[in-house]
């Protein structure tokens, strides 16, 4: 309860360093002999509006005047919805609309707060309070009856002696939510195994390197020396179903370099075109697009975790917490002059699995 | 004062007229709430700034439920593709997923739905960040010890499903960003050895990104989580009412009461005007400053990806873990992938996690000390906790600048991979370099304390004595300030004894190891003794 | 305000604004006019270009270029240790780097920068003139492709899939490897925009007309000029450096205000 009282008796039996608690181990704490005693409650200082009845006028007036302009505030923002409205391609109207309503809405709320912490602060008697604390556990009696409790009813149910019925019920307490985790197995579709899945996309011999987002196939004749294509499939923007599924192991980026630069690896002979290489843009660490191509170092940088490639090393990694080289797309030219796969990739694409070797 | 509202009392004021008294009655008769109010209405809350970070958290909660309310009107959890057709018109005819349209809808076509997507999304980045701030004044000061350890646990597992909901909140609008976000995630579960290719396979409902994502994060976001954190804060408060408030040390204040205002009618004054004022603070953030312009981000598409890609900010540290990992650890192994690239930041984090959980219980274990605890200590007289703190503070700041490392390179005209190299520097050796220095500091402070109560303030003032000889007077402290800097507990380190049967386990060795370094520096409390002494000194 | 997506040819995604057959068309005279070829390619925009400038530009763009820029690039142009090669990098190359201020280089770092442009606009058209005169490169682009009046949206998703992994989503610029970076595209000129795509500056790819079209690249300066022109409809857009500004701006205004008002509301009334 509060009490008006800041005497500071009965200060003195408590202790200063807080021991008190009868029995309770206070380890290894130093208990210091001549400890200084709680001099007690400072004597108490009255507020300006205590003693001036002008300066008690006033906060009254700066709070209802506040509660006042709340409500200002409230009116402005409903005025502000039906004054400023959403006139439809025009971003600019939603910004008024946003800062108008907003605004409003700022005014009624802080000047209700304020008004009632100054309210409270200024006005309100302000005389602190103390309450007695006691020891967080229950007391003896209350401890001693909730052991008996249990006792009866272990007595009254026998848990204790009918060994069989308690550990049957375990055993079933047990066995119940594990159909629940059965159930989670629907989570994805039944018949797939993730791992397999993640081992092919949509690239095949033949199909054709297609520009992203048009669909438009490319020839080799188009990519400049420096350039950097963006590439999908062709025939992935027809997909009715897993579009994005299959963009997001199939995305290609497609880079010219002088053959001079390019470092090929004897086993990956023609595997490119003419210094046209292709390699998966998807990040080998966990996945991000890694599409910053830097056209004079032949660097590509990932954006999310700066793993950085060379491309003219083939995509090994030279920085960042990736490990695997970003798999390469083998290319060639169809007749017609068009970029096409030669296969599909040869290792999975994107983040490492567990199945993968 | 407050027995007034008992039931007689009410038949009795209720003959005098008036519907307020008419209606306690009715209430009362039904529902026992005097009870309520004779328990709670005077109850003390004592007044400290630091002590009203906590409820910064529980309004934004309450601010982040309004808000999120008003978007589950409007907002549709499904990533069936659409071509949307609203005001945006950079976006106009693009294929996006419902999910998407329904958010941009929100912004551009609803008065108001704009600001009430910013008043949610500020109201998020603070919530978290209020209960982060929250639990760093309960580490410092001590308040997690006896009795309130449970406290911390339920407090610190709030701080985690506050980021599990913030995360599942950033990830529905389906945009470029968060779509790279759990493309991300999508790649750390599937580095996870044995489970991690079927966790992800379940969890997308398919192949990544699939079409089920958007739709389970929901039921999440909206539902499951919602309830639990709703459960876990109310524990929380119990437990608040239970244990009474803590109090910093200050004349008067013991271990056995609490100072401070009643509920009725300042506390509820203050704290409910600091609603209004937490929730003004957010919405003028709405109104004035943009967050998570989706609309510039664009559909999630698999290809395409903004420079400067961050999560929200508390799982940067979690991602900036992620980018310190050097080159080169991951490994085939008896046919199958070792992604130490993945493994060490998640098992580092989980063990940190873990760490800042238990350190109630392991400093229990330490010190011994089962008495309650209700005077906080000042930082600076638990030098050892304080410096394992700042230690904690630094490893997990290094890791979260390591996030907007090329934010840094680009802003700081530095290299990225030189801030990534300092940032593996610091992660490493920056929590020990912290550890040294706040201890030392801690103690300088202490030292300075026993200067400040033996020989008294500074004052400034140089006096030339008769002799000759100058002196700087010192103003001596009242007896109400020498309190707050005399009044702490002091540990001295464990001694090795051995048990009943003559021997010292491992666990003692172990103990008095640990208490040795939490307790070897000590500068103990000034006694009446040694004030004594040094008055009959001073002149 | 949403229709369920039907499905569609490839090239008629926005069919409501443009012809379904208008790109169709547009890339099929692009090949047929480029030829495949990229000799074809480049020589195409750059020979009006050429003859339009008469001997004497000629000759005045080359003393300039042997007073400011053959230290480095060579008295030929041919390139030395310290600068490429600028034969047949065109028109568009000059008035970028010049025009932009990024050349003549003054100090050596990880990349040119842009300052104060250095000469006047007849001095660049001049230089511009003799890099065209040695070997034919990109031209200056047509007016027409720089009016803003493209199609944003279609710009957008070009910028989301091309540039915004570098430049940001917002053209708010980005990190590049080793101290090098994407600068931000706000305030840059339609015509160093279109110019920039063409030639691919320093660590920036070049983007030919095969890979974008010149009425995507108009698209994408459209949308550019979409963002700069329309102020972000939440309120100030902290630098479009997404969660990071956000992150920074509440731990210091959002939390520093509310810890500043928690002081205000526990001090003492005086």
């Amino acid at each position: 309860m509060a009490k008006d009282d800041n005497s500071g008796k009965d200060l003195a039996a408590a202790d200063s360093s807080g021991v008190g608690q009868e029995g309770a181990p206070a380890g290894t704490v130093v208990v210091v002999r001549d400890a200084v005693a709680n001099p007690g409650f400072p004597p108490h200082r009255p507020r300006v509006t205590d003693v001036q009845p002008s300066a008690e006028r006033r906060a009254e007036r700066t709070v209802y005047t506040l509660f006042y302009l709340s409500i200002v505030g409230s009116v402005f923002a409903i005025a502000a919805y039906m004054a400023f409205p959403i006139i439809p391609e025009d971003p600019g109207s939603v910004r008024t609309n946003n800062l108008f309503i907003g605004l409003g809405l700022s005014l009624a709320l802080m000047a209700i707060g304020i008004g009632a912490v100054h309210w409270g602060k200024a006005l309100m008697y302000d005389h602190e309070g103390i309450d007695e604390r006691h020891p967080v556990r229950g007391s003896e009696d209350t401890r001693a009856r909730a052991v008996e409790i249990f006792q009866e009813a272990g007595e009254e149910s026998g848990i204790g002696r009918r060994t069989l019925i308690r550990n049957s019920l375990i055993g079933a307490l047990i066995a119940f939510p594990l159909p629940a985790v059965v159930l989670f197995r629907g989570l994805g579709p039944q018949d797939d195994n993730p791992a397999a899945l993640l081992s092919h996309t949509m690239w095949k011999k033949g199909t054709r390197l297609a520009l992203d987002p048009t669909g438009t196939p490319i020839k080799a004749s188009d990519i400049t020396l420096g350039s950097a294509f963006h590439v999908i499939p062709e025939g992935l923007q027809d997909l009715e179903h897993g579009k994005l599924e299959e963009k997001a192991k199939a995305a290609v980026l497609l880079m010219r370099l002088k053959p001079e630069d390019l470092n090929e690896l004897p086993e990956r002979a023609g595997w490119s075109y003419d210094g046209i290489v292709a390699y998966s843009k998807i990040c080998t660490h966990v996945g991000c697009p890694v599409a910053l191509y830097e056209q004079q170092t032949h660097h590509l940088l990932c954006p999310c975790h700066q793993s950085q490639f060379d491309v003219s090393n083939h995509c090994e990694v030279i920085f960042g917490p990736a490990k695997r080289p970003l798999p390469q797309l083998p290319i060639a030219v169809d007749s017609e002059g068009y970029l096409i796969a030669q296969s599909d990739f040869t290792e999975p694409v994107g983040p490492s699995f567990w199945e993968r070797n | 004062m407050s027995t007034s509202t008992t039931t007689t009392d009410l038949v009795e004021t209720k003959k005098s007229g008036g519907l307020t008294a008419a209606a306690s009655n009715y209430i009362d008769e039904r529902t026992s709430i005097s009870t309520a109010v004779k328990e709670l209405g005077r109850k003390i809350f004592p007044d400290h700034w630091s002590f009203l970070l906590g409820e910064v958290a529980l309004y934004s909660f309450v601010i982040i439920l309004l808000s999120g309310s008003f978007l589950t009107f409007f907002f549709s959890a499904a990533m069936t593709p659409v071509e949307y057709d609203g005001s945006f018109v950079p976006l106009k005819g693009v294929e996006m997923s419902a999910a998407m349209s329904s958010s941009l809808d929100i912004s551009f076509d609803i008065r108001g739905g704009l600001l009430m997507r910013q008043v949610h999304h500020w109201a998020a980045l603070l919530f978290v960040a209020a209960i982060g701030l929250h639990m760093l004044r309960i580490y410092f000061t001590g308040a997690f010890r006896k009795p309130r350890e449970l406290n911390w646990v339920i407090g610190f597992i709030l701080f985690i499903l506050a980021m599990a909901e913030g995360f599942t909140g950033y990830s529905l609008p389906d945009d470029l960003l968060s779509g790279n976000g759990l493309r991300i995630i999508d790649g750390m579960v599937k580095g996870i050895p044995l489970v991690g290719t079927w966790i992800s396979y379940l969890l997308f409902g398919g192949e990544f990104p699939g079409e089920a994502i958007v739709g389970r994060l929901y039921s999440l976001h909206i539902l499951l989580l919602p309830a639990i954190i709703v459960a876990l804060i109310a524990m929380h408060l119990l437990f608040v009412v239970v244990h009474k408030h803590t109090q910093y040390p200050g004349a008067g204040r013991t271990n056995q009461n609490v100072v401070g205002y009643p509920v009725l009618p300042v506390y509820a004054a203050k704290a409910g005007g600091f609603f209004f004022i937490v929730f003004g603070v957010v919405m003028l953030m709405a109104s004035l400053f943009t967050i998570n312009p989706i609309w510039n981000y664009g559909p999630y598409d698999p290809s395409p990806v903004s420079a400067g890609t961050q999560p929200d900010w508390y799982i940067g540290f979690a991602d900036g873990a992620l980018r310190l990992i050097p080159p080169g650890l991951e490994f085939v192994w008896l046919d199958h992938t070792f992604s130490f690239n993945i493994l060490i930041p998640l098992v580092a984090l989980g063990l940190f996690i873990l760490v800042v959980l238990i350190y109630p219980f392991i400093e229990a274990w330490v010190t011994g000390d089962k008495r309650e605890h209700h005077i906080l200590d000042r930082p600076r007289n638990a030098p050892t906790r304080t410096a394992i703190g700042a230690a904690g503070v630094t490893f997990y700041a290094a890791l979260w600048a390591t996030a907007s490392s090329d934010i840094i390179a680009t802003h700081f005209k530095v290299t990225m991979e030189g801030v990534i190299h300092t940032m593996q520097f610091l992660t490493l050796v920056g929590p020990f370099i912290a550890f040294f220095i706040a201890k030392r500091v801690c103690l300088a402070l202490q030292k300075k304390d026993r200067e400040i109560v033996l020989h008294g303030y500074e004052s400034g003032r140089i006096v030339r004595l008769p002799g000759g000889e100058y002196i700087e007077v010192h103003q001596p402290i009242d007896e109400y300030e020498r309190w707050k800097l005399v009044s702490y507990s002091d540990y001295k380190p464990l001694m090795l004894r051995p048990n009943a049967q003559g021997k010292i386990t491992t666990g003692q060795k172990l103990r008095a190891g640990m208490s040795r370094w939490f307790f070897e520096d000590r500068i103990e409390p000034v006694g009446t003794t040694e004030l004594e002494r040094s008055h009959g000194d001073h002149h | 305000m949403t229709t369920i997506k039907k499905p569609k040819s490839p090239s008629g995604r926005k069919a409501g604004r443009r012809h379904p057959l208008s790109s169709v068309a547009l890339i099929a005279i692009g090949l047929l006019f480029t030829g495949g070829a990229y000799a074809a390619f480049s020589t195409s925009t750059a020979s009006a270009e050429t003859s339009a400038n008469s001997q004497q530009t000629i000759g005045e763009g080359k003393k300039l270029f042997a007073a400011n820029c053959a230290t480095c690039h060579g008295l030929a142009a041919q390139g030395t240790g310290s600068g490429p090669s600028l034969i047949g990098v065109g028109a568009a190359a000059v008035d970028f780097q010049v025009g932009t201020g990024r050349m003549p280089m003054q100090v050596n770092g990880p990349q040119a920068e842009k300052k104060a442009v250095q000469f006047t606009d007849e001095q660049i058209a001049t230089l511009a003139a003799y890099v065209s005169s040695l070997a034919p490169g990109p031209g200056l682009p047509e007016a027409k492709l720089l009016d803003e009046k493209g199609d944003a949206a279609n710009g957008a998703e070009l910028f989301r899939i091309n540039c915004a992994m570098c430049h940001n989503v917002a053209g708010a610029g980005g990190a590049l490897t080793e101290g090098k970076y994407a600068p931000a595209l706000d305030g840059v000129t339609s015509k160093h925009i279109y110019e920039a795509m063409v030639t691919g500056p320093q660590s920036m790819p070049v983007f030919n007309d095969m890979n974008i079209s010149p009425e995507s690249k108009r698209d994408i300066i459209t949308y550019l000029k979409y963002l700069e022109n329309n102020p972000s409809p939440g309120g100030y857009a902290l630098g479009s450096l997404g969660p990071v500004s956000e992150g920074l701006f509440l731990w210091i205004f959002g939390l520093g205000t509310i810890v500043a008002l928690t002081v205000w509301i526990t001090a003492k009334s005086n």
